[in-house]
Order: structure tokens, then C-alpha cells, then sequence
């Protein structure tokens, strides 16, 4: 994992003090509410319908032991005793007092975590693949990318005041688990034709109101380019983002408005210019970096553990277990044990500081002291020998962290919504766990197979309705809430939008309406389809059919 | 408009001039890129220190070719979250080459002084005279750049290789950065 140096922990010192004397000048009256948004805003402050939320960065997902019970202790302290991680791998407090703020960073500062930029329109956290350096495809560690970018995007003089967010995801494996083709920028590592390491540069992808899948401005860029690259594609954007509007300022109805083919020549116009200047990266720099992504200190062990193979076959329980939260790991011997935050009728994301500390303990015995958080609002132990993998349910299953669910139709991403967020049109958190309820029967959800419902309580996205399987979309009609439902969509690497089944369902009628879908998609698929296979064989058809035709 | 350069508030020697109508009589004007664009001549004629102010919208490379007549030019904010003239600033400094007064006009806040700093600009109009001291405070606050930038300061990775270091004298604050000439 990356440590602080005397720099990093500098910088965010330095923040810290800064921010705690905005506050000050806050609670003195010397700032009013409107002088203090902008400078709560780049500390990931916000202010929501009952109190403020903070948000804490995770840079790429990546947590220590150290760091997550820090941040079960600020959950405990300052908080209601719970967490929620959020699809962009960061966690949320919604309870904080804003005196206490600066106090919270500080004691995260402790741990080197922090706030900086978590919200406002500048660089948002950098998020990576959440297997990272255990998955068995990837051509080198992402976050040994991702922590340059995150440095090289923190308090950047010229990108602090964009026309509106931006969000960077890097990924280093053929399969997508980054979604880097819905990111402002993402980044794609790739060998060219001589075999070496570089990046694809995908820029303009985007959920929120208008959602697009971005489109590569790049196919090979080397790697010592990458932040002057990075540069060029900003300084295009601040200088000719849309202003003037705040629902089209994004970078992808720029690069839209513009044509992909003009927007490219923009970049590398102005790329030509900086490209062998200060910004290129030094061969030691990137050394230094990778040397904290190194491999843990992996044991040599058989492939395969006679014991763990016992195990899963003498207790079927287990067995659902590895079947869907296991998953192999490219050092032979190892596993990769997800943690499910969607337990049946709970709020997907959520952790009590309790359980925080529960999986603290648990990655330091059998995780080389790491955890990650998903996109997916979920946790992963990434690294556990497979013979210690049944101690690690058995232990998980006692603090009820063992749902055997990733992946299938109850493993659903929310955003907060209107329980929450003062943007939000509609609640998610319930309708999530209703869906969630009434798809309880494990063995009825098995035979579903992998299915990924996403929920967002209004049209900016944060549940990613878009590229869910079933996207599930609360709108506002006349003060009621109503659930638009889009069928299709994927955030991988056949990335696409999902397209609206028909009108939208009533908060009683949208769970039925989503068993409809479900049930249809059972009922017509072929052997070991997958529910977008089926849907782009048979089309919307027989889905309207059901859920319309007998209203 | 109080007026902070070189760390200190200074009297504005220069004076804005309207689009039309007579110049000002005072030797030191500021003019808009319209007038610029429509009385070149006769602004030149004068022989005096001029100085241009462009709007949010109105990028330098207007004004490239021209720069060695303007001893300054004035970058508008016309908001605070309006950045455009971040890039601006280190395009005049970086790539045309501009050494004369950078000026950030406008909404120009104190929490955002260390960042125009660091992107070239080397005056700053603010609003109200207390700001020196916020000033003073705020260009000091973070001493780390993670990025090089128009003040030619080596940034983190520079620094951890071998580059010289400022810190932990910049932490100390003594000193107020320089602003380096950037002409490549």
C-alpha cells in the first residue's frame, strides 16, 4: 500500500489547519453560508436535508487495517456508530457538527486519509479496479497509476474551479471493473504492438442526465505521458467547458458539442506543446511508487487446497458462499473473499463502526492488512489463503457479514436518495430493501444467476441506473414518488446505456414491476443466458408484455 | 480597488480607459480587447506603458502576437468559480512568454490567491484592504505543489528525486514565493 512522505503528510496537515480555520471564520459569523459553500465544498462538506455529510476519500478503494478502524472510530466519536460507502469507493458520515469537522480530519490526517476534493467541481476521487493487485488479469497494479494521478489532481492551481466535476477511474485488466468508459476521463492500461505498458485514454463517459459511453481519444499513450497528457485534455476543457449551464457542463457535452475528431485534435494540439516539459513523469518517481504496490509477502502453495475443496464440499452453506463471494486470486493458493454490505432488508453500503472494526482485525490475520471498498458498495479481503478461507466466513457469518450475494439480484447498488440527499426526487434505500426482501430465497436467486440492479433517487446518477442490468430511476410527479425502470445497460467493458421498458411505477408497483422483469427474463432465456443476452436477443417486447399488457 | 503586489498593498498607478471616448490623460491605461482591436494605432502612438484586460471568455491567444506592446494584462474572474483565467494565466506565462504585471480583476478571493499565484498572476485587485493580511496568510497555507505549475517551483516528484527543495523553509513561511519569469 502507498505510505504518506514528508510531502503528503505536509499537504494534508497544511489542509487541515486550513480548513479549521474556515470553519472558524465560519461559526464566527466572519463567512456567511454562501462565502463558505465553495471552501466546505473542496472538503467534501456538504449540507443535506437534516445535517452536513461529510465524505472521506479512499483513494482507488484501497483501505489498511489502520485506516478502517480509524474510520470506525470516526463513525463512533462523531457519528450515529456507522459508515456508508458510496459508489465511488469513498465513505460517507451523515451526522457530523461542523465544529467537529476539522477535529474528524485531523485524526483521519493520522492515518493519512482525507477530504480533500471529495466534492465541488474539481477532481473528484481517482478511483481503480477494487481487485487490484489480486485479480489474475491485470497487466500491472492500476493504483500505482492511480495514486500518481491522485497526487498530480490534489489542490491542482489551474483545475480547482472546472465547470463542474470530474471523475477519473483507472483500470489495468481486459475485464472492466472500474467502469472507466462512464468517467469524465478514464484510463485503460494496454500493451501496444512491442509488448509494452501504456494507457488508453477514453474521455466524455458519464451517467448523471445525460448519460454517455466515452470514447477512446487515445489508443496508446506511454506511460511517462500521462499526466502531461492529462493536463491537455483539462486545459481544453476549463478553457472551453460549458459555463453557463450547470446540467451541460460536464467534459462529455463538450466533447460532444465539439465531435470526438475535433476534441482529439484539440488535446493533442495543445499535448504537442507540454508533452517532454515539466509534467513527464521521472522513471524514479514511478519506481518509488510502484514499490509500495509490491505483492504482499505471498506463502508458495498448491494451487489447489485439499482442505478448502473439503471444506466447500462436506457444507453446502459454505459452498453458496464461495460460489458467489470467492473468487480466485492470480497468486495460486489465494483467494479473494468479498464482504457483502447488502445483507436481506438492509441499506446497501452501510457498515456499523462495530463491523469496521470486526473486518479490521479480520484483514490483519488474513489479509496482509488490507480491505477494499467496490464501486459496488461492498468489501473485499483480497488476499486469504484458501485454506483459511471457511475460518473467514465462519467469522464473517457470526457478525451476519456473510450473505452469499455478490453479483445476484439482491447485491443492489443505492444511492442515498431522499431519505438523505437534497437532491434526490425519490427514495432508493427502501426500495432496495424491498427488492431485496422479496428476493430473500437464496436458491430462487441462484437460479436467477447474476443480475445487477442499480437504483438512483434522481436523475444525477449516483446509484448508476444507467448501466444497471435494471436501472431503476425515481422521478417526481406532482409530489409522488414514481420509478422509471431502464433494462440493458452494463458498466463493463461492453459498456452501455440501458433504455426505458415503458412508464414509470408507483413506490407500491415498482418492486412487483422489477419480480415481472425478473420472472420474464427467467421464463425466456436460453441455457446460461445472461440477462442482457437475453434482452438483446428478444428485445423489450416480451418484458412490455408482461409488465404492461395486463394493466 | 486595493491593490496587493509584491506581498504589500501599492498605489494603482494605472488607470482603466472606457471603450470609447478619450483616453485617459494619465501615462499608464488599460484598455478592453475591443478597444485594442479597433484603435491599435493610436494607442501605439502614444508611446506610454499599456496594459490590456480580457474578459472570461476571451482566451490570450488574441492577444499572442501582440504582447510585447502591453506591460500588463488584467484577467477577469467574473466570479470566483469562473477558472478560465487560471489557464489563461499560465498559457500567457508558459507558452507566449509574458513577463510583464499579471492582474487578477474581479471576484478575486483570498482562498483562491495561492492558486492564481501559482498559475502566474503577480497582482491581485481584492476587494477590501483587511485581505492583505488573509493574503499574506493564505499563500503560505500549503506548501506542497503535487504539480509544476507557471512558478516554476519543482513539484513532490521533482523534489523526492533529487530537485532542490524549499521545504521546510516555505513551511516556515517566511517568505513570500517569487514569481519567475516563464519564457521558454
Amino acid at each position: 500500500m502507498y505510505r504518506y512522505d514528508e510531502f503528503d503528510h505536509t499537504l494534508v496537515a497544511e489542509r487541515v489547519d486550513q480548513f479549521r480555520d474556515q470553519v472558524r471564520r465560519r461559526l464566527s459569523g466572519e463567512l456567511n453560508e454562501d462565502e463558505f459553500k465553495p471552501l466546505r465544498l473542496l472538503n467534501g462538506l456538504y449540507l443535506q436535508l437534516h445535517a452536513y455529510m461529510l465524505r472521506v476519500n479512499v483513494p482507488y478503494g484501497t483501505l489498511s487495517s489502520r485506516q478502517l478502524r480509524q474510520l470506525a472510530h470516526v463513525a463512533r466519536r462523531y457519528d450515529k456508530g456507522y459508515g456508508h460507502f458510496t459508489t465511488r469507493q469513498n465513505i460517507q458520515y451523515n451526522w457530523p457538527k461542523l465544529a467537529e469537522v476539522p477535529d474528524i480530519l485531523a485524526e483521519l490526517a493520522t492515518v493519512e486519509m482525507h477530504a480533500i476534493q471529495s466534492s465541488g467541481n474539481s477532481f473528484r476521487n481517482v478511483t481503480a479496479d477494487h481487485l487490484a493487485g489480486a485479480a489474475a488479469d491485470e497487466i500491472e497494479d492500476p493504483r500505482v497509476y492511480a495514486e500518481i494521478v491522485r497526487q498530480w489532481s490534489t489542490l491542482h492551481p489551474e483545475f480547482s474551479f472546472l465547470p463542474r466535476k470530474f471523475k477519473i477511474a483507472v483500470t489495468a485488466a481486459p475485464s472492466d471493473r472500474a467502469a472507466v468508459r462512464v468517467h469524465d476521463i478514464g484510463i485503460r492500461m494496454r500493451r501496444n504492438e512491442a509488448g509494452e505498458a501504456g494507457f488508453e485514454i477514453i474521455v466524455g463517459g458519464g451517467q448523471g442526465r445525460t448519460p454517455i459511453v466515452g470514447s477512446t481519444i487515445r489508443e496508446f499513450l506511454p506511460k511517462r505521458h500521462l499526466l502531461s497528457y492529462l493536463e491537455a485534455i483539462l486545459r481544453v476543457y476549463n478553457q472551453l467547458g460549458r459555463r453557463d449551464n450547470l446540467f451541460k457542463a460536464r467534459i462529455k457535452i463538450l466533447v460532444q458539442q465539439t465531435g470526438v475528431e475535433a476534441f482529439t485534435r484539440l488535446v493533442e494540439e495543445e499535448w504537442r506543446h507540454i508533452k517532454d516539459g515539466a509534467l513527464e513523469l521521472p522513471a524514479e518517481e514511478i519506481a518509488r511508487i510502484e514499490s509500495y504496490f509490491a505483492p504482499p509477502p505471498f506463502e508458495e502453495l498448491a494451487a489447489e487446497q485439499p482442505v478448502f475443496e473439503a471444506k466447500r464440499a462436506a457444507d453446502p452453506v459454505f459452498g453458496h458462499f464461495v460460489r458467489t463471494n470467492v473468487k480466485a486470486h492470480k497468486q495460486p493458493g489465494y483467494a479473494i473473499v468479498s464482504v457483502s454490505l447488502k445483507p436481506e432488508g438492509g441499506v446497501p453500503g452501510d457498515a456499523t463502526a462495530e463491523q469496521m472494526e470486526f473486518l479490521a482485525d479480520l484483514a490483519e490475520r488474513y489479509s496482509f492488512d488490507e480491505i477494499r471498498v467496490t464501486h459496488e458498495q461492498n468489501l473485499v479481503l483480497p488476499h486469504v489463503d484458501q485454506s483459511e478461507v471457511h475460518e473467514v466466513w465462519r467469522a464473517l457469518a457470526g457478525q451476519g457479514l456473510a450473505t452469499p450475494n455478490i453479483g445476484l439480484v439482491s447485491d443492489i447498488i443505492a444511492c442515498p436518495g431522499l431519505d438523505y440527499c437534497n437532491l434526490a426526487n425519490a427514495r432508493s434505500i427502501p426500495v432496495a430493501q424491498r427488492i431485496s426482501t422479496r428476493f430473500r430465497d437464496l436458491k430462487r436467486q441462484y437460479d436467477i444467476g447474476e443480475l445487477k440492479i442499480k437504483i438512483s433517487g434522481c436523475i444525477n446518477a449516483c446509484g448508476h441506473h444507467h448501466v444497471g442490468h435494471i436501472g431503476i430511476l425515481g422521478v417526481d410527479r406532482k409530489g409522488e414518488e414514481f420509478y422509471q425502470i431502464t433494462l440493458g445497460g452494463d458498466a463493463g467493458e461492453t459498456a452501455a446505456l440501458g433504455k426505458i421498458i415503458g412508464p414509470s411505477f408507483s413506490y407500491d408497483g415498482v418492486v412487483a414491476a422489477v419480480e415481472t422483469i425478473v420472472d420474464t427474463y427467467v421464463k425466456v432465456r436460453r441455457n446460461g443466458e445472461a440477462f442482457n443476452e437475453t434482452y438483446a436477443r428478444v428485445g423489450p417486447e416480451p418484458f412490455k408484455e408482461t409488465l404492461y399488457a395486463t394493466h | 480597488m486595493p491593490l496587493i503586489k509584491d506581498d504589500r498593498l501599492v498605489e494603482d498607478p494605472w488607470v482603466p480607459a472606457e471603450d470609447e471616448g478619450p483616453l485617459p490623460l494619465e501615462p499608464r491605461v488599460i484598455v478592453g480587447l475591443a478597444r485594442w482591436q479597433a484603435g491599435r494605432e493610436e494607442l501605439l502612438a502614444r508611446n506610454a506603458p499599456l496594459g490590456i484586460r480580457l474578459t472570461s471568455d476571451q482566451a490570450p491567444a488574441v492577444i499572442a502576437e501582440d504582447l510585447g506592446h502591453f506591460d500588463l494584462v488584467a484577467l477577469e474572474f467574473p466570479k470566483f468559480t469562473d477558472g478560465r483565467a487560471y489557464s489563461y494565466a499560465r498559457l500567457l506565462r508558459e507558452r507566449y512568454g509574458f513577463t510583464g504585471e499579471l492582474r487578477a480583476v474581479g471576484n478575486v478571493l483570498r482562498d483562491q490567491l495561492v492558486f492564481m499565484q501559482r498559475c502566474g498572476f503577480d497582482a491581485f485587485e481584492v476587494v477590501d484592504e483587511a485581505a492583505l493580511d488573509g493574503w499574506r496568510k493564505a499563500v503560505r497555507e500549503i506548501s506542497v505543489r503535487y504539480q509544476p505549475a507557471a512558478d516554476r517551483r519543482p513539484w513532490a516528484a521533482a523534489l523526492r528525486h533529487g530537485g532542490t527543495s524549499d521545504l521546510p523553509a516555505a513551511v516556515a513561511g517566511q517568505q513570500a514565493p517569487v514569481i519567475a519569469c516563464a519564457a521558454e
